[in-house]
């Protein structure tokens, strides 16, 4: 029988630093909640909102996969294995921080603000060689479909991470259906709503909700109004 | 009296932020050691409570690691400390000290 957890939108943790707006849908820096440490792999969820010219200066990561998704405007990233590029919407990025990389990240834009996810998940190796990756999507793959945006394989489609996890976006109209079954065995799904009103098998979720599912094989998304989702599904154990 | 916590990790840059964060909070201090040696002076040298196993630790490094703080100190609690900041860093420390 399948096991879930809903987390609405409003239960989150909130750090407001005036730059910075942000949402933890798990603990993060000063929001600590012990029911809230992580789903399965899944141990960040950041809903970020950065202040036009403003953004996080250099600092360091090591093992972790870190994954960013801009919803809205450009942020800079520059690396220390000298990266620098801009992510926009559509785009996304991930980063293996491995055996340690520093970096930043900065909203050059001096009018418009950057909304952006950025999700830490657990690796299933440590000390890896950190390496930077990031593509641009093309945004019609996601209309009334699920498109795959990351994985464990290179060669498969969107980006990968050391780990057994696979996340799809979809921007559905009202009315829409579809069936997701999870890849790996022990995996569990973790759904975020973008906007809109989604339905997971019978749970009614709303804009920025969360729900995990997991001791199952499959299930069922129909969005209410017109929608869009985020799925990440990660190993329940690792 | 503050809680002592030893943070080990083979990054230097890296381990001097850990320390400075976990300093920032007045009821921690911590104490970073690059290599294993460091690491086992330091730990016979005062009590910790807390041992932050950080990034670029070898499998068999941490094994004797562990081996050695537990002989010199059995209720020791060692938790690994993933993501290299203050992101998890809190969490990591609360969870472990409850």
């Amino acid at each position: 029988m399948a096991h879930t957890v809903l987390h609405k939108a409003e239960t989150r943790g909130h750090a407001n630093h005036g730059w910075l707006n942000s949402y933890h849908s798990f603990s993060f820096s000063s929001y600590y909640n012990p029911e809230r440490m992580n789903f399965g792999a899944l141990r960040v969820l950041n809903d970020d909102t950065v202040d036009a010219g403003m953004g996080f200066g250099k600092h360091p990561h090591d093992n972790m996969e870190i994954i960013s998704i801009p919803l809205e405007g450009d942020l800079e990233h520059k690396d220390s294995m000298n990266n620098v590029a801009v992510i926009k919407n559509g785009d996304i990025q991930a980063m293996s921080a491995g055996t340690g990389i520093y970096h930043s990240e900065y909203n050059k834009d001096r009018e418009q603000r950057v909304k952006f996810l950025q999700i830490w998940v657990y690796p299933d190796k440590k000390n890896v060689e950190p390496r930077y990756d990031q593509i641009t999507l093309n945004l019609e793959d996601r209309h009334n479909k699920l498109q795959q945006i990351l994985s464990p394989n290179a060669d498969d489609e969107g980006v990968w991470i050391h780990q057994n996890a696979w996340f799809h976006l979809g921007k559905f109209d009202k009315g829409v259906s579809t069936e997701y079954n999870i890849k790996g065995k022990g995996n569990g799904v973790y759904v975020f709503v973008l906007n809109g009103d989604v339905k997971v098998n019978d749970q009614l979720l709303n804009t920025r909700d969360g729900y995990g599912i997991w001791d199952t094989d499959k299930f069922t998304i129909t969005v209410e109004t017109d929608a869009e989702f985020l799925l990440m599904e990660v190993p329940m154990e690792f | 009296m503050k809680t002592e916590i030893l943070a080990i990790g083979r990054h230097p840059e890296i381990l001097q932020t850990v320390v400075r964060l976990v300093n920032n909070n007045p009821e921690w201090n911590a104490t970073g050691a690059g290599t294993d040696d460091e690491a086992i002076l330091a730990f016979s040298a005062q009590p910790f409570r807390l041992v932050l196993l950080g990034g670029g630790i070898e499998k068999e490094s941490e094994d004797r690691l562990c081996a050695a703080f537990r002989a010199l100190n059995p209720d020791i609690i060692i938790v690994q400390h993933y993501g290299g900041g203050s992101g998890l860093l809190f969490a990591e420390i609360y969870q472990a000290l409850n």
